[in-house]
C-alpha cells in the first residue's frame, strides 16, 4: 500500500457568524494517495469547500492533524502556509479568479513571482503551462478578451505553473455550459494521468464526478464512506 | 521589477480615478515648488551681509522717501567714506506678467557700495555718457532675451512731467551678482535722469546706502547720522545691512509662513484624497488580494505591493510636480520675486514630502490587505 499523499485525522473546523457558532467539519478522517483524482461531492453546506480550503491550506483547522506530502500544514506559520501553498499546490475555481487587468501569461506568472527563477525561466514555465492548456496563441490577451472555457483554462495553466503536488479544483465545471464543461474535464484528467497530479475536485455535477477515481460524499460535515469509482 | 505590470496595472484599475488623483498630486506639488522655491529664494538673502554698510531710510515708514538732498550732510559725517541715494519704480515690459523693479541711483557710486556685484569696466563707463541707460541683471537679459544695444520701454505707475507713464531706456550693460545670485533681479538707471524726468517727489529717495571705514563703529555712526535730522520734517534711522535685510524679512517672513500654512493645508487635504483612492482600489480588488496569497504570496508581499503602489502614485505624481515647478520658476525671476531655478534642496524635499504622503495614504488600505482572510475574501465576505 502506497503512503497517503494527503492524510486528515479527526479534523474539526467551526465558524463564527454572526452570534452563532457552527460547526462545519465533525472528526474527519481521510487519506488521498498519491495519483488520485478524488471527487468530493454532498449537498451545499456539507463542507466540501471547507475541507478543500483545509488542504489547500488557505483555511486552518480547529483540531485534528492534516499532513500533505509529510508536512503537518496546520503547524506551519502563516508565511510558511504562504511558502507551502507556492510549492506544492494549485488552485482552479468555480469563476476563474483572474487578474482582470493582466494578460493570460502575466495571468499564469503569478505563482512564480515569488520564486527564484529568473525571467526567462519563469517566460519558459509560463509558455509550457499554456501550451499544456491549449492556450499557447491567447497568451497575450486579457481575461475579458477570453471565453469562460479558456478562462478556466488560463486558471489551469497558473494552477499548474509551479508544478505542484496537489491541484485543488472548486466546482471547476460550475459556471461552463456541457460542452466547456466536459473539455475542462479532460483537460484535468490528462493533467491527473500523463502529469501525474493528484486532484480533489469539488463538484455538485455526477458527471464531473464521474471523471474521478474515487468519489466521497459528505454530508453535514460528515464523510460516512467512500468508494471507488467503476 | 517582476511586480512592475501587477503594481502598474492596479494603479490604472479606474483610469479617470487615478488621472485625477494624480493631477490632484501634481497640482499640489506644482503649488510646493513653486511657493517653496520663493521662500528658498528669499532666505538667501542678507546671508552675506556686508558689515561696512548701512542704510539710511525714513523713520516713519520704508515707503516714505526722503529728501536726497541728506546726501550732503550724511558723507560729511566721520567714519562715512561713501555713499549713495537710491530710489526707483516698478513697471512691466510689454505684459503685467513680466513685472520688474529699477533702481534709481548713482550708479558708478552703487557698484562702488556693492564690489561683489560684478559688471565690465566698460559698461560701467557707458552708463555714465548714456543719460537714460539702464544696467540691467543678467538673468533677466537671458529671461527676456534682451542684448545691450536694446531699448528697453517699461510701463509704470510713475508719470514723466510730459504726462506719460512709460519710461523708455536703452541697454548699456549688464550685472551679476556671484555670491548671491538671487540678488541680481533688478534694473539699475541713473538717478539724476529719473528725478529730472519724473513729475512727484522730485528729490527724493527710497533710502540712502552708506559705507563706512570701520565697521565696529557703526552704531556711532547710525546715531551720528540720526541726530543731524532729529526733529525734521523727515527723521530717518539708519541701520547695518543686516538688521536692514532682517527687518524685510520680517515683512516676508509673513508672507513665508503664509506660503508654509497654504503647502501644509494642500497636503494635509492629499493625505485624505490620496488615501480614500488607495482604500477604494484595495477594497474594490478584495478577492484578488485573495488570490495572490493563495498562490503564495505572504501577508508581507501583499502588504508592500500596495505600499509600492501608493509610493509609485504619489512620487510619480509629485515629480511631475515639480518638473512644471521647475518649468515656471524661472518666470518668478521675471517677475522679481524668485531665483532663475528651483533650488535643488526644494525638489528633494518635496520628493520626501511625497514619500510620506505615499507610506501616510497607503499604510491603512496596506494594513487592510494584510490582514485579509482569504477564504473570507473569496466568498466575498
Amino acid at each position: 500500500m502506497t503512503t497517503a499523499l494527503v492524510s486528515l485525522k479527526g479534523i474539526v473546523k467551526r465558524y463564527v457568524r454572526g452570534k452563532q457558532r457552527v460547526q462545519v467539519l465533525h472528526g474527519i478522517d481521510l487519506e488521498i494517495h498519491a495519483g488520485e483524482f478524488l471527487a468530493l461531492m454532498g449537498p451545499s453546506g456539507s463542507g466540501k469547500t471547507t475541507l478543500l480550503n483545509l488542504i489547500g491550506g488557505i483555511d486552518r483547522a480547529d483540531e485534528g492533524d492534516l499532513l500533505v506530502a509529510g508536512q503537518r500544514i496546520n503547524a506551519l506559520s502563516a508565511r510558511q502556509l504562504a511558502q507551502w501553498r507556492a510549492r506544492n499546490v494549485g488552485f482552479v475555481f468555480q469563476f476563474y479568479n483572474l487578474m482582470p487587468l493582466l494578460t493570460a501569461e502575466q495571468n499564469v506568472e503569478l505563482p512564480l513571482l515569488m520564486t527564484n527563477l529568473t525571467k526567462a525561466q519563469r517566460s519558459a514555465n509560463v509558455k509550457a503551462a499554456l501550451e499544456l492548456v491549449g492556450l499557447a496563441d491567447r497568451a497575450s490577451h486579457k481575461p475579458a478578451e477570453l471565453s469562460g472555457g479558456q478562462q478556466q483554462r488560463v486558471a489551469i495553466a497558473r494552477a499548474l505553473v509551479a508544478d505542484p503536488t496537489l491541484l485543488v479544483c472548486d466546482e471547476p465545471t460550475g459556471d461552463l455550459d456541457r460542452e466547456m464543461a466536459e473539455q475542462i474535464l479532460d483537460l484535468l484528467q490528462i493533467v491527473n494521468r500523463e502529469q501525474r497530479k493528484t486532484i480533489i475536485m469539488v463538484t455538485h455535477d455526477p458527471k464531473a464526478a464521474e471523471r474521478a477515481t474515487r468519489q466521497l460524499h459528505l454530508d453535514k460535515g460528515r464523510l460516512p464512506g467512500s468508494s471507488l469509482a467503476a | 521589477m517582476r511586480f512592475f505590470p501587477l503594481v502598474w496595472s492596479n494603479l490604472w484599475r479606474k483610469k479617470a480615478r487615478t488621472i485625477f488623483t494624480l493631477l490632484s498630486i501634481v497640482i499640489a506639488f506644482l503649488l510646493f515648488g513653486l511657493l517653496q522655491g520663493i521662500n528658498t529664494w528669499m532666505s538667501t538673502f542678507g546671508t552675506a551681509s556686508n558689515a561696512n554698510r548701512l542704510y539710511v531710510a525714513s523713520r516713519v515708514s520704508e515707503l516714505q522717501p526722503i529728501p536726497s538732498a541728506y546726501l550732503g550732510q550724511i558723507l560729511a559725517v566721520p567714519g562715512i567714506r561713501q555713499s549713495t541715494y537710491i530710489a526707483g519704480f516698478t513697471g512691466f515690459y510689454q505684459e503685467k506678467r513680466n513685472t520688474l523693479v529699477a533702481f534709481a541711483t548713482d550708479v558708478k557710486t552703487f557698484f562702488d557700495l556693492y564690489p561683489e556685484w560684478r559688471i565690465a569696466p566698460e559698461q560701467l563707463a557707458a552708463m555714465s555718457h548714456t543719460r537714460a541707460g539702464a544696467i540691467v541683471a543678467a538673468p533677466l537679459m537671458r529671461a527676456f532675451g534682451w542684448k545691450i544695444g536694446d531699448r528697453l520701454p517699461l510701463r509704470t505707475s510713475v508719470m514723466k512731467r510730459d504726462g506719460s507713464a512709460d519710461w523708455d531706456f536703452e541697454i548699456v550693460g549688464s550685472y551679476d551678482v556671484p555670491t548671491t545670485p538671487a540678488e541680481a533681479n533688478r534694473i539699475l538707471v541713473n538717478y539724476a535722469y529719473f528725478d529730472e524726468a519724473r513729475l512727484l517727489e522730485r528729490g527724493t529717495a527710497w533710502a540712502f546706502v552708506v559705507a563706512v571705514d570701520d565697521p565696529t563703529r557703526s552704531a556711532q555712526i547710525c546715531a551720528a547720522v540720526d541726530a543731524l535730522f532729529v526733529n525734521s520734517a523727515s527723521e530717518t534711522v539708519t541701520q547695518d545691512e543686516k538688521a536692514y535685510v532682517q527687518g524685510q524679512l520680517r515683512q516676508l517672513g509673513d508672507v513665508s509662513l503664509m506660503a508654509n500654512a497654504i503647502v501644509a493645508a494642500v497636503l494635509f487635504t492629499l493625505l485624505f484624497l490620496t488615501g480614500n483612492t488607495m482604500m477604494q482600489s484595495v477594497r474594490e480588488r478584495t478577492p484578488e488580494l485573495a488570490i495572490l496569497k493563495t498562490v503564495g504570496f505572504s501577508d508581507r508581499s501583499v502588504t508592500i505591493l500596495v505600499l509600492i503602489e501608493s509610493v509609485l502614485l504619489c512620487v510619480l505624481a509629485a515629480s511631475l510636480g515639480l518638473a512644471a515647478a521647475a518649468a515656471v520658476f524661472p518666470v518668478t525671476a521675471a517677475l522679481g520675486m524668485g531665483g532663475s531655478g528651483l533650488p535643488l534642496k526644494v525638489v528633494a524635499f518635496g520628493l520626501a514630502m511625497a514619500l510620506v504622503l505615499a507610506l501616510a495614504s497607503g499604510l491603512p488600505p496596506a494594513w487592510r490587505a494584510q490582514r485579509l482572510v482569504i477564504v473570507e475574501a473569496l466568498a466575498g465576505r
